[in-house]
């Protein structure tokens, strides 16, 4: 157990549809993040991806198998790990400083302790003098540093993001990127990235993990050697590793995305 | 409204601002660039200037149309009344109206004072209402979180909800008297349905991203409570106060009528024995004032509650 912060063993996770059958999301799923590394999940629609984290976070339990997270058999929710949700999480009636304090003032921190670390984070995700705004009155890209700032605060040794910018505009995704970068390689906790694009996982993984779709499964994992610091992430995307990379796992991740095209296209 | 139009407003200045700027650098034909851009941002004040005017317009139209109707409707039955065409023994007169609500506060009523009355009613009507809201909210959100509970009361809860309530005043008056305690319940249970509904329902579509958000982020039980669930079905709860004290009006009222030594509601059933219409359109009158006078105050309580909502799309659009 010692050398993994995540590890996925033989996990299976069925659920039961409305109508009673049986579905089952991820069959069997097994693999592991070591401390301090950068792994992404990529994968088609449906594949599962996402139930994989909401196990890893403890706010789902697997239905066969076992997660283990920094040596401990994930029972409830895990301690110490942070999520970035794919869909807006932030706490639409409380103020930009209050939600980046919540997860303090959740473990007990003193009031004052807890705003003036806020205050801090949300000055080193850029968004200074927005203190007291609502989340309604903030673009996409400043809510997620919002819940960037939010994630962060905890210092957890373990992140977990779904798509954390699925929804954002190719530009700001890119800046995004950059900044998590920069704050990742600052204080290095081992992170569980979750994406359909894998120029993102490439840029940012040190492993990227392929899953097949319905059920969910790891089909192959690749080791990303470019070295780091990457630098920019747009500009990482022109050199001749990365390209290679590319070629390489699209032809994998390919038959997948194809079959679940079919498969959805077809009925 | 203004504020959201002069923003805008600002935002495109800046942006014709950074425009001179690079015009600058560029030198060349900046005279006629800078030309331009100054006639550019003059038009752009107008545009702003005329918006305004256009949107007080609006609202001045609005006034007077609404000033119109009631004029109408009033002057109308006044008319009616007047020529004939309408039995004013039936239907009354607003002048007679208006002369009636005169005598009520010159001359008292035959129970006494008449801002006596109207207090009578609205303190069955206030408690009634803090009662029934207090505990529909209470039990709503004690079902919304308890799925056991919400399952095996459901079938007596839609019993006595589809119970006519109002006959319960019978009831509250035999068991109670004539005194305050029936006509608080009455309203009470009026009140009680419609806040216990919203709260039980405002618990129930709480956001899965947000309830899931707290409790990745450590969030006890009670944390995610009070900082997750009582705020979201506090939206739904506030929505239902609008009509719960309008039904905590009619509660006390109809125990009036039912019966009591004081109150409004006593007033109108006197003046539907005395063939009086003028009395119990007056009361009518005065009820609706006091129900308005009330929701506007829950309307602020309401706005202050909920500021972090985003604002409705219309009054944006308006300008």
């Amino acid at each position: 157990m010692a050398g993994t912060a995540i590890e996925i063993r033989d996990v299976t996770k069925r659920f039961l549809t409305p109508k009673g059958e049986v579905f089952t999301a991820i069959r069997d799923v097994t693999f592991a993040v070591e401390p301090g590394r950068f792994c992404a999940v990529v994968g088609p629609t449906g594949c599962g991806k996402s139930t994989t984290l909401s196990l890893v976070s403890g706010l789902d339990r697997p239905s066969e198998g076992s997660v283990w997270v920094g040596g401990k058999e994930v029972d409830g929710i895990t301690d110490g790990v942070g999520f970035m949700f794919q869909a807006d999480a932030l706490l639409p009636w409380k103020t930009v400083l209050q939600n980046v304090a919540l997860g303090l003032i959740f473990r007990k921190v003193a009031k004052k302790e807890a705003v003036e670390r806020a205050r801090d984070w949300i000055r080193r995700v850029g968004l200074a003098g927005f203190e007291d705004r609502y989340p309604h009155q903030l673009s996409g890209g400043m809510r997620k540093r919002v819940a960037m700032a939010a994630a962060w605060i905890t210092e957890p040794r373990v992140l977990l993001m779904d798509e954390p910018f699925g929804a954002l505009d190719v530009q700001t995704k890119a800046i995004m990127s950059n900044e998590l970068m920069q704050l990742w390689e600052g204080s290095r906790p081992s992170v569980l990235f979750i994406t359909h694009d894998l120029e993102e996982a490439i840029a940012l993984a040190d492993r990227v993990v392929v899953m097949t779709s319905s059920p969910g499964a790891v089909k192959q994992v690749f080791d990303i050697d470019i070295p780091r610091p990457r630098g920019s992430v747009q500009e990482i995307r022109f050199g001749s590793r990365f390209l290679e990379l590319h070629h390489e796992i699209w032809a994998t991740l390919r038959d997948e995305v194809e079959r679940a095209y079919a498969r959805t296209a077809g009925v | 409204m203004h504020s959201t139009n002069d923003g805008s407003s600002n935002g495109m200045l800046s942006g014709l601002e950074q425009a001179s700027q690079s015009a600058g650098r560029l030198g060349g034909a900046q005279k006629a660039l800078h030309d331009r851009i100054a006639s550019g941002q003059q038009s752009m004040d107008e545009r702003t200037h005329q918006a305004s005017v256009a949107f007080r317009r609006r609202k001045l139209k609005v006034w007077g149309a609404r000033l119109a109707i009631a004029v109408i409707i009033i002057g109308g039955w006044q008319l009616f009344t007047a020529m004939g065409w309408v039995d004013k023994f039936f239907y009354a007169q607003p002048s007679g109206i208006w002369n009636r609500l005169w005598d009520y506060f010159q001359n008292g009523t035959e129970f006494g004072s008449y801002p006596d009355q109207i207090k009578t009613t609205m303190q069955e009507a206030l408690y009634g209402f803090l009662i029934g809201t207090g505990v529909g909210i209470v039990m709503g959100v004690a079902l919304g979180l308890n799925r056991f509970l919400a399952e095996v009361l459901d079938p007596f809860i839609k019993v006595v909800n589809a119970i006519p309530r109002i006959v319960l005043g019978s009831i509250f008056i035999v068991a109670f008297g004539i005194g305050l305690t029936p006509k608080v319940l009455l309203a009470a249970v009026l009140v009680f349905f419609i806040v216990f509904f919203n709260a039980f329902q405002g618990v129930r579509e709480v956001d899965r991203n947000v309830l899931n958000n707290a409790k990745v982020l450590g969030a006890s039980r009670w944390h995610v409570i009070r900082h997750v669930i009582m705020p979201s079905a506090m939206t739904w709860i506030l929505a239902s106060l609008h009509s719960a004290f309008g039904f905590a009006i009619v509660g006390a009222v109809v125990g009036e009528v039912l019966g009591a030594q004081q109150g409004l509601g006593l007033l109108i059933k006197s003046a539907q024995g005395n063939f009086d219409p003028y009395g119990v359109f007056a009361n009518m009158f005065v009820i609706a004032a006091l129900v308005l006078i009330v929701e506007f105050v829950i309307e602020r309580v309401e706005r202050r509650l909920m500021a972090w909502r985003p604002k409705v799309q219309s009054e944006a659009v308006l300008v």
